[in-house]
């Protein structure tokens, strides 16, 4: 790296609070003309998901289901059983590659790799801070709520080259699952964009901010803003194939649903992309009705908590705790509610989440018009 | 970025599409050409998105990679000797099919070469493009917009009533 490189790159922590400084400082970062800056932008947010599936994944939601049981889960490897997840991944890179005899090779090994990429995808427009973005698009919201759809093909292209009944199965109804509860998801997420106005991501988050914190967030400011919240935090459960709405791998009936027949470390990329998706839904949903990078605490006359606790790097803070905060929903959940049938999901989906997104849709429009 | 990066990656999206498009017409294995079929859409979507249009490329990949690649792939899945290359359609008319290549190959080629101006729009749009296609939608195109909402809600319809349960005959 030359020197003439190195000067344009000061740390990002020293250089103001303005929107989206940190991101564009890294656009901007060129070594030898070749755009390093923009590979190391996308390589925050794998770097991210990676290192919170190994801690907060993987480790936390084995501890989070044995408290949960009255067990203690992993206490071997390390104090607490912290490094268990470590010793499991140098286990998972040892194993043997296995790909099926009778299995269709090129699909059952691009499959995971779509799987993870499209989970990866949406990761672009999620506003980690007031500072940093991936890609600032004002098309936002919908790119992260169409790209799912992406998901559905890894899946199909997992299950079939598997070339086995379960996981045929598993693919086949995890599809019917995520196309069906997409519907509800979008429309529940569109009231949280008539309610901005936009469907830029960051442009959201600003207009949640405020000195009252969690006031101005628009779960609370709206007296209909709860359904679609509720109704988007149900879909996104089904869209990510997590308890009660994991018939996808109903281990009773599928064995493991469409990686059945996945190990080694395709099995780990797999569930890389599930806690990817988990968190990206958490983010999503902290953004449109829980301010996103916005601190909560509210300014109480000359105590400013909501000033003190805003800024770049407590952006980042609060996001990720708030994703956080719903990963453990979506843990406990899995731990307290049995599984669903088939039928049962699709009459949630159709019967019962979609008219009531439509009313919420309906609601939330005559208030946006009428009353503020 | 320099305008070189741009035109590589340009040519390097331009590649994937033709070169998938290519693969779903040549391979044997129709779940292949079906799989083959999301490159072609995503390249799509990065063409539109070097035409600074969005909206366009995102609905592109709503539209055709949620909805219409899941159908085919679904209905590829339920299709009888999948794994059958052999098998081959009794219609093959090879010599109107050449003619025909000829004909809209020298035709394009012919317009390529005597009016190579591209047809420029007066007003470059800046700024946000979801709030104009909201408005235009809302106001000068309702007519098509509800047409089509029509159509999709008989569809809708037809297919709820093709998949009902028929309580007479149980």
């Amino acid at each position: 790296m030359t020197l003439t490189a190195l000067s344009q790159f000061s740390l990002p922590f020293l250089m103001g609070s303005g929107l989206n400084v940190w991101s564009e400082t890294l656009v901007g970062f060129n070594v030898w003309g070749l755009p390093l800056g923009l590979i190391i932008l996308a390589a925050i947010p794998l770097v991210f998901i990676a290192l919170y599936s190994l801690t907060y994944g993987v480790y936390g939601e084995r501890k989070i289901s044995a408290f949960m049981q009255d067990r203690l889960g992993p206490m071997d490897v390390g104090k607490w059983g912290i490094l268990q997840t470590i010793a499991d991944i140098l286990k998972l890179i040892q194993k043997e590659d296995i790909v099926p005899t009778s299995a269709d090779k090129f699909l059952f090994v691009i499959g995971p790799g779509i799987l993870f990429v499209a989970s990866f995808l949406a990761y672009a427009v999620l506003p980690f801070s007031s500072a940093f973005i991936g890609a600032n698009l004002n098309v936002g919201l919908y790119y992260a709520i169409g790209i799912v759809a992406l998901e559905v093909v890894g899946i199909l292209a997992a299950g079939w080259g598997s070339n086995n009944k379960w996981a045929l199965y598993g693919a086949v109804r995890s599809v019917a699952q995520i196309v069906s509860y997409e519907i509800p998801a979008a429309i529940a997420l569109l009231c949280g964009a008539m309610m901005a106005g936009t469907l830029d991501m960051q442009q959201i988050s600003i207009l949640q901010s405020g000195e009252y914190g969690f006031a101005h967030f628009y779960l609370f400011q709206s007296p209909i803003a709860w359904l679609p919240f509720l109704i988007y935090f149900i879909a996104s459960l089904a869209e990510v194939n997590r308890a009660p709405f994991d018939i996808p791998e109903a281990e009773s009936e599928l064995v493991a649903g469409y990686f059945t027949e996945y190990s080694g470390m395709k099995f780990a990329v797999i569930f890389l992309a599930e806690y990817g998706s988990m968190f990206m839904v958490s983010a999503i949903i902290s953004v449109v009705f829980l301010g996103g990078w916005n601190s909560p605490l509210p300014n109480i006359g000359s105590l400013a908590l909501n000033t003190w606790t805003n800024g770049p790097v407590w952006g980042a803070f609060w996001m990720i705790m708030k994703g956080f905060f719903f990963i453990f929903v979506q843990m406990w959940l899995r731990w307290t509610l049995p599984r669903l049938r088939v039928d049962q999901l699709m009459y949630l989906c159709w019967k019962v989440l979609t008219p009531f997104a439509f009313i919420s849709f309906v609601l939330t429009a005559i208030w946006e018009i009428y009353v503020p | 970025m320099s305008n070189q990066s741009y035109t590589v990656i340009f040519y390097i999206f331009a590649a994937i599409t033709v070169c998938s498009a290519a693969f779903v017409v040549f391979t044997r294995n129709i779940i292949y050409s079906a799989f083959s079929l999301l490159f072609t859409f995503f390249g799509i979507a990065a063409l539109y998105v070097f035409l600074s249009a969005d909206f366009i490329a995102v609905t592109q990949v709503v539209v055709y990679v949620g909805g219409i690649l899941v159908l085919l792939l679904f209905g590829v899945m339920f299709t009888n000797n999948i794994m059958n290359p052999g098998e081959k359609t009794e219609v093959i008319n090879i010599i109107p099919g050449v003619f025909l290549l000829i004909g809209v190959i020298s035709a394009t080629l012919y317009a390529f070469y005597t009016d190579d101006s591209w047809v420029k729009t007066g007003n470059l749009f800046q700024g946000s493009v979801v709030e104009r296609i909201g408005f235009e939608t809302m106001s000068r195109y309702v007519l098509p917009f509800e047409m089509s909402s029509i159509l999709l809600l008989a569809a809708l319809i037809g297919a709820a009533f093709l998949a009902r349960f028929d309580k007479t005959e149980n």
